[in-house]
């Protein structure tokens, strides 16, 4: 028990201190995970919309291989997107290694099928009530796409939460293509498994409080916008 | 929705930022071990180097046998490391040049303050031979880091093959050397780490230092640029830079200054013991 209290004033006394390195921490957290999940909601909607519309050989296959990917293990993304970026990787060449943009890619790749995924579920639903009224309006199917994205677009909010969630939570990709160094590649998630191995618990707690506070932010925010839409949807 | 793209676009802006801040200093890329990084001792030593140089140095902290790889593939400028045998293997394949020493610490034998193997003030052969027969747990790293790999030489001194005796007390965790600690300290058993590490881990429940000062213990630092020939993106200017400035003699002060609660954790022995590529 008195673990868990020092957790929670460690985290307190974090938050209430402003420390800069804190503060840097959780803006290059908030930055990566939030332009990952804009990339991957720009792949995998259309992904997801595509597999919900459009019918062609393989597409079982493709809707398989997308719910499969939602389960990616971060390590094995992290580790797909090293061997990419290393320097005796086919794109050494970048120099990407061991920054932020090499922990936005891992993420991407972790979070575009989770967006696609539940993304194209609700899409098909919505396409089997409607379809049929599409076609014999005559509307093409970009445009069907667009107008099913608007339909469900608090299903696509859903689909955007569940990426931010997993970028937000996830440590073992961007550990491995971000080296977790002080300053320029350390995260909230990375912070977080440097203090347990150094057996601050109580600050590796605190600092995982800190982030589900942020979390929770974030997840609330979203609740509020969906609920101001849907009532001024009713007007 | 549009709100969201207002923040999400903020967000990317945010990024942007961060990493052309970075762009304008020097920095080279470093890989060295947990110990350094958990010890606090890079924390110590880097801005005084910066400081002296305006080199900024970037620092990925993994086990020794993961450094070594890290710079096998070009991905780092300088490798920093705590494994003699495996860096000069490193320095004859090509991979390294330019090696020097820089330091050493030395392993201890940590153990539950009732030592119910009994090993405590005994030398470190006799005490892993003790902790085999009364199969008291040993808590190993497993991940063949520098000290993994030191801990299976003892264990081969010993005379015993710890993985295949059987009975469930020798555990592999195959982590890092705090993560092998809180493991330790949770079951009560037996481990062996730098101490640097020890000095500066804060789970320790009920462990204590049981052997130490034996000279198998000995814990030599080595550091050594990525062969540029290799890899020709290699920072080389600014990594001699670096490796020039901890054998200095201002680096090596530094490196004996670093102290936890009044003891000091790394011994410099640079200019005693030069050994070139």
């Amino acid at each position: 028990m008195p673990d868990l209290v020092n957790a929670l004033l460690a985290a307190w006394q974090l938050v209430l201190s402003g420390d800069p390195t804190l503060v840097g921490i959780v803006s290059l957290s908030l930055s990566i995970s939030l332009t990952a999940v804009v990339f991957a909601t720009a792949f995998g909607l259309p992904l997801g919309a595509a597999l919900a519309v459009l019918r062609f050989p393989g597409r079982n296959a493709a809707v398989v291989l997308v719910n499969a990917l939602m389960g990616l293990p971060p390590v094995v993304a992290g580790l797909f997107v090293y061997l990419l970026l290393s320097r005796s990787g086919p794109l050494g060449g970048l120099s990407l290694l061991f920054t932020p943009t090499a922990m936005v890619i891992a993420q991407t790749v972790l979070v575009t099928p989770i967006v696609a995924g539940v993304a194209r579920q609700a899409l098909e639903d919505l396409w089997r009530d409607y379809g049929e009224l599409y076609v014999l309006d005559g509307v093409g199917r970009v445009r069907t796409v667009g107008s099913l994205l608007w339909l469900g677009r608090f299903s696509v909010v859903t689909a955007v939460l569940a990426g931010v969630g997993r970028a937000a939570a996830e440590v073992g990709a961007i550990l491995i293509v971000g080296g977790n160094i002080a300053g320029v590649t350390r995260t909230m998630t990375t912070a977080i498994t440097l203090e347990t191995s150094r057996g601050d618990l109580a600050l590796a707690l605190g600092l995982g409080m800190v982030l589900l506070a942020l979390v929770l932010a974030i997840n609330a925010t979203a609740q509020l916008i969906r609920n101001t839409a849907r009532s001024a949807a009713a007007i | 929705m549009r709100r969201w793209s207002r923040a999400l676009a903020a967000g990317l802006f945010l990024l942007a930022g961060s990493s052309s801040a970075h762009a304008e200093e020097p920095f080279i890329t470093v890989a060295s071990t947990t110990s350094t990084e958990e010890s606090g001792l890079f924390g110590y030593l880097l801005p005084a180097f910066k400081q002296a140089t305006g080199i900024e140095v970037r620092v990925v902290a993994v086990g020794t046998g993961q450094a070594l790889k890290i710079g096998e593939r070009g991905d780092c400028d300088v490798v920093f490391v705590h494994d003699r045998p495996a860096e000069l293997e490193f320095v004859a394949k090509g991979f390294g040049v330019d090696r020097h020493e820089v330091m050493y610490n030395d392993f201890v034998l940590v153990g539950p303050g009732a030592d119910p193997a009994g090993v405590h003030g005994k030398g470190i052969v006799a005490a892993f031979r003790k902790i085999a027969e009364t199969k008291a747990p040993f808590v190993a790293r497993g991940d063949d880091s520098g000290t993994s790999k030191a801990e299976l030489r003892l264990w081969k001194e010993a005379g015993i093959d710890p993985k295949a005796s059987g009975g469930g007390w020798y555990r592999d965790t195959g982590s890092g050397m705090g993560p092998t600690l809180n493991t330790a300290s949770a079951m009560d058993g037996y481990a062996l780490t730098d101490r640097g590490t020890w000095l500066s881990f804060k789970n320790k429940q009920d462990l204590k230092i049981l052997v130490e000062g034996d000279r198998r213990l000995f814990n030599q630092y080595g550091v050594m640029l990525v062969n540029p020939a290799k890899h020709p993106e290699v920072k080389q200017a600014l990594g001699r830079k670096f490796i020039d400035w901890l054998v200095s003699t201002a680096g090596q002060q530094a490196i004996a200054d670093y102290k936890i609660n009044g003891e000091q954790l790394f011994f410099p022995d640079a200019e005693s013991r030069h050994s070139g590529a």
